[in-house]
């Protein structure tokens, strides 16, 4: 007879945090891609994030999954399942569940573990995979597929959802297709057969995602440069940066061939450094080709010196810094956004560099796109800063959309009849007053329009000077440029909740956690106003809305609240107003933290004012 | 600082098939010093360029950091120019030569900024073929920081203030050749007649074109215990054979003694003749070439002319298998999947 349990299971639709503990570089990684995607296509707002090693193969690696009908998709925190297949990780693994939460393991070794509080499901699924399947690699590789399937029938997953998965999976490879279901049922047959279902974490079918698609923000941004006529791509592998790239050359191999000579529209290399990686880019951007690089936070530190030349010699260049944590090698799996200050200043002398800051895939595409434009409109190199949390993890993100009716804006570029209307040419003549001069290719005309480009100090003809005034007044030119670029990058983003609010300034993927903590802020009659910063240089909206406000938390995923010097340093802006609120421990930044940082602040703050006014 | 040439011709000038003087493909005027190796090749690169009848706006100049560096300036004036960061040309060149492989590429580099600082670079510049003609100035010295030696000094040669060199030199062409450089030549830049047919093939040779041009620095190694001054070059110098190019069209008209001479068949039709001192060398062998290049060199002799050849190798553009017409004349309806498409890539994601 079963014993009357001691504690309140948790019981919960659509809401809840499932987290996979698996040993890395044994397949695990697809199986819970599955788990997450079955789940989208029943239209419930889910969150992957995958937290994995630096490392290949045999260490511990994590994937958890946060449901919530309500949409909040930044990390919660806590665990209400755990499916536990590491043995390596199981004390830890086992620690993290709440209280009346599930634990489902591969029971082929029985264990005993010290939680009298939790629910344990015990599935043999190694040993139903070995009965199962001959062949080692799948034994090992199937027991994936068989705890989804276990927990398919455990919480309500459709099934035909998971089939279709499948099928559409191993499309290209359709032998694989009835091993998968086997394997899938394999797991569910077990739980039917042999176990109470389901359990108190279920899902339910809500359609709510119907413009949704479900995307990493590093394969948005390729698609965006595919989409935005980047035709060079030259990068060195890097996490988290890798995938990006190769997004940029999935997608340009299918749209990018010239049906009938069979040739390439574009070009990828695979450079021997990010030295190289960002010299090709700046030399086909030169020549009047679209080209970017991607990298994150080492590569920009080893990029800086030819920044600073596509800042001084006026290069278009895209670069995409997917942030890791720093410093140094420091977390190259974890995610960060402590490069913000190393990107705006990037180089040595006095350079200043406009960065845009994506906040979900739907971002990375358009952001992606529109650096290409910006790029070639200012003549210098435009970052699109994102992270590994939305650069690498499947994020619900809007539909992507485009106009065909927009024309990309190549900028000031002079053809050979502009050319030929040209009594004299100067490359750094700002003949328009806004700090941008006009682009010669090589190559457009036999006469006219030839200039020597440089790192040199150099007038406004190209020629090499040493006259310190000449070179200032090219310093004050880029200064006049830059805050020509203030009023073309994307403005930012600003909700007002009513009177005596507080501020909080954030940018990137901190965008779902403050979300739901101005929810939650608001339940405890904390009223903030909320300003996405999403570009540098600042515009007037941004100082607008800082002289709006007496305080402002300034949420960053970084030590030294780097954003928040940016302002202080740029707007002059006192350091009392605003007011860090930094999250770096790799891990995506929680509503929680945000709302406990900042109700406690608020009440100290509302005691003081009461005290002063009575 | 850069200055500027007047542009009056004398009216009996020489002209080219395009009409060209050879004062149309000089450029301002240089600021190197007097004497300097570098000046020579320049004039040099202006005769080849001339003689070629090179359209001049078609060509990129790109360069380094250091005196090599400077010597774009000094010719071709009507070509666009890029003078980049130390030791990265050579990145700087594989992006332009991606985006438009109608130009013609010139990058001059020096010692130290190919053997030293940009050593990776020129490596990889080679292994991925770019199809460019890669000159090195080399003088075995920093010049613009006052005399320190390179990478390509020799053990034996002091500098100017009479110092020991601790380290053996690297010698760019036997690299090349090992990396599979599919045009390599060494030259001295007091030797036009040997230096202009070997620039010319250079430029008409389609892949990476290794030109390691001895180019002495008059004033920091040009003394009498320097292995890379005017008088020892002069006296150490072996030529592998008497180097003609020929035309696209034109007879070879120089008889040869049988066995001892070679033909390069270059890409556009055009020709080089070798007519070798030593009938057992073989510039089409890497092994061979490297053995003849060491052999000489525990000589004593700086072996020179056209070292290895190998016209059959592919450059990028055929690797990559890019597009005839340059990726940067691409239009936005070759390079945009647009709309339509968008919305089934949408599709595929949900």
């Amino acid at each position: 007879m079963l014993e009357p349990k001691s504690f309140q299971s948790i019981e919960s639709v659509n809401d809840f945090v499932i987290k996979f503990a698996n040993v890395n570089g044994t397949g695990s990684a697809s199986a819970n891609q599955m788990f997450a995607k079955a789940i989208f296509r029943m239209g419930i707002p889910v969150s992957p994030k995958n937290i994995f090693p630096s490392n290949i193969q045999g260490l511990p690696t994590w994937f958890e999954v946060r449901v919530s009908e309500k949409g909040y998709l930044g990390q919660r925190g806590g665990v209400d399942i755990a499916v536990a297949m590491n043995p390596q990780s199981y004390s830890k693994d086992i620690d993290e569940i709440s209280e009346g939460g599930y634990l489902l393991y591969d029971s082929t070794w029985k264990r005993n573990f010290n939680r009298s509080d939790i629910n344990i499901i015990e599935i043999p699924l190694t040993q139903l995979c070995v009965d199962s399947f001959k062949n080692p690699k799948q034994r090992a590789l199937f027991k994936n597929i068989a705890y989804v399937g276990a927990l398919s029938a455990l919480m309500e997953i459709e099934y035909e959802v998971l089939e279709t998965i499948i099928s559409e999976q191993f499309a290209n490879k359709p032998a694989l297709i009835e091993p998968n279901i086997k394997a899938l049922n394999l797991g569910r047959d077990y739980v039917l057969d042999n176990l109470d279902y389901p359990i108190g974490i279920k899902l339910s079918r809500r359609n709510l995602l119907e413009n949704k698609i479900l995307i990493s923000g590093n394969e948005a941004a390729g698609l965006g440069a595919v989409y935005g006529g980047a035709t060079f791509c030259s990068w060195y592998p890097i996490t988290p940066s890798t995938s990006l790239a190769e997004g940029y050359e999935k997608y340009a191999k299918k749209y990018r061939v010239d049906e009938r000579s069979g040739k390439n529209l574009y070009a990828s290399v695979q450079a021997e450094d990010e030295l190289a990686a960002v010299g090709m880019a700046i030399g086909a951007n030169w020549n009047g080709a679209r080209a970017f690089t991607a990298t994150s936070g080492p590569g920009i530190s080893l990029m800086s010196e030819f920044l600073g030349l596509a800042y001084f010699a006026e290069i278009p260049l895209v670069v995409f810094n997917v942030q890791r944590g720093g410093p140094s090698t420091g977390m190259p799996t974890r995610t960060q956004q402590s490069d913000v200050l190393a990107c705006a200043y990037a180089s040595h002398g006095d350079t200043k560099h406009v960065l845009l800051f994506p906040a979900d895939p739907k971002d990375c595409f358009d952001f992606s796109a529109k650096a290409f434009d910006l790029a070639d409109q200012l003549q210098t190199p435009v970052f699109v800063v994102s992270d590994l949390d939305m650069g690498m993890n499947d994020w619900v993100s809007e539909k992507f959309d485009w106009d065909d009716s927009i024309a990309y804006n190549r900028g000031k570029v002079l053809n050979y009849e502009d050319l030929e209307k040209l009594e004299s040419y100067g490359r750094y003549l700002d003949s328009d007053n806004d700090g941008i001069c006009y682009r010669t290719y090589p190559g457009t005309h036999p006469e006219k329009g030839a200039y020597f480009t440089r790192g040199t100090s150099h007038d406004e003809y190209a020629r090499y000077t040493e006259d310190g005034n000449v070179n200032a007044e090219t310093l004050m030119r880029l200064m006049r440029k830059f805050r020509t670029a203030s009023e073309l990058v994307p403005e930012p983003l600003i909700e007002i909740n009513g009177e005596d609010s507080c501020g909080i300034i954030f940018y990137g993927s901190s965008k779902p956690a403050v979300l739901e903590a101005k929810d939650i802020l608001k339940t405890k009659n904390i009223n903030v106003d909320l300003m996405q910063i999403r570009s540098f240089p600042f515009n007037l909206d941004v100082w607008e809305f800082i002289a709006n406000h007496d305080r402002i938390y300034v949420v960053e995923q970084n030590r030294d609240s780097q954003m928040r010097t940016l302002i202080m340093a740029e707007g002059g802006i006192s350091a009392e107003v605003l007011r860090p609120l930094v999250h770096f421990t790799g891990d995506p930044i929680e509503a929680a933290y945000i709302v406990n940082k900042v109700s406690e602040r608020e009440v100290n703050y509302k005691s003081h004012k009461n005290i002063k006014e009575r | 600082m850069s200055f500027i040439k007047p542009i009056n011709h004398h009216p009996r000038l020489e002209k080219n098939k395009l009409g060209l003087t050879r004062r149309d493909y000089e450029g301002a005027i240089s600021t190197l010093c007097a004497g300097c190796g570098h000046d020579s090749i320049s004039a040099c690169i202006i005769e080849a360029c001339f003689q070629l009848n090179i359209e001049a706006y078609k060509v990129a100049k790109l360069s380094g950091i250091g005196c090599s560096s400077k010597a774009p300036a000094y010719f071709l004036n009507q070509s666009h120019g890029f003078n980049s960061v130390h030791g990265r040309m050579p990145s700087v060149a594989t992006g332009a030569n991606c985006a438009n492989g109608d130009l013609l590429y010139l990058g001059i580099s020096g010692d130290g900024d190919s053997a030293s600082i940009g050593i990776g670079q020129f490596i990889h510049a080679i292994r991925r073929q770019i199809n460019m003609v890669y000159f090195v100035e080399n003088n075995g010295t920093y010049g613009l920081t006052k005399g320190q030696f390179s990478a390509t000094n020799d053990l034996e040669s002091k500098n100017k203030y009479g110092e020991d060199n601790l380290f053996k030199p690297i010698d760019l062409a036997s690299m090349a050749i090992q990396l599979g450089a599919s045009y390599v030549a060494r030259s001295f830049s007091g030797d036009r007649d040997q230096l202009i047919p070997l620039i010319k093939g250079a430029i008409q040779h389609k892949g990476f074109a290794l030109l390691d041009i001895i180019s002495p620095c008059v004033t920091f190694n040009n003394h009498d215990s320097s292995t890379k001054s005017y008088d020892y070059i002069r006296n150490h110098n072996e030529a592998v054979g008497k180097t003609d190019f020929v035309p696209l069209g034109e007879e070879i008209t120089t008889s040869y003694k049988s066995g001892s001479s070679v033909e390069v068949n270059l890409h556009d039709g055009s020709k080089i003749a070798l007519e070798k001192v030593n009938s057992k060398f073989d510039p089409t062998n890497p092994g061979n070439s490297l053995n003849y290049i060491r052999e000489k060199s525990e000589e004593g002799k700086l072996l020179t002319g056209l070292l290895y050849f190998d016209e059959s190798s592919e450059d990028l553009h055929e690797t990559l298998n890019l597009t005839k017409t340059p990726l940067n004349q691409l239009k936005q309806d070759e390079l945009c999947p647009g709309e339509k498409v968008l919305e089934k890539i949408n599709e595929s994601l949900s």
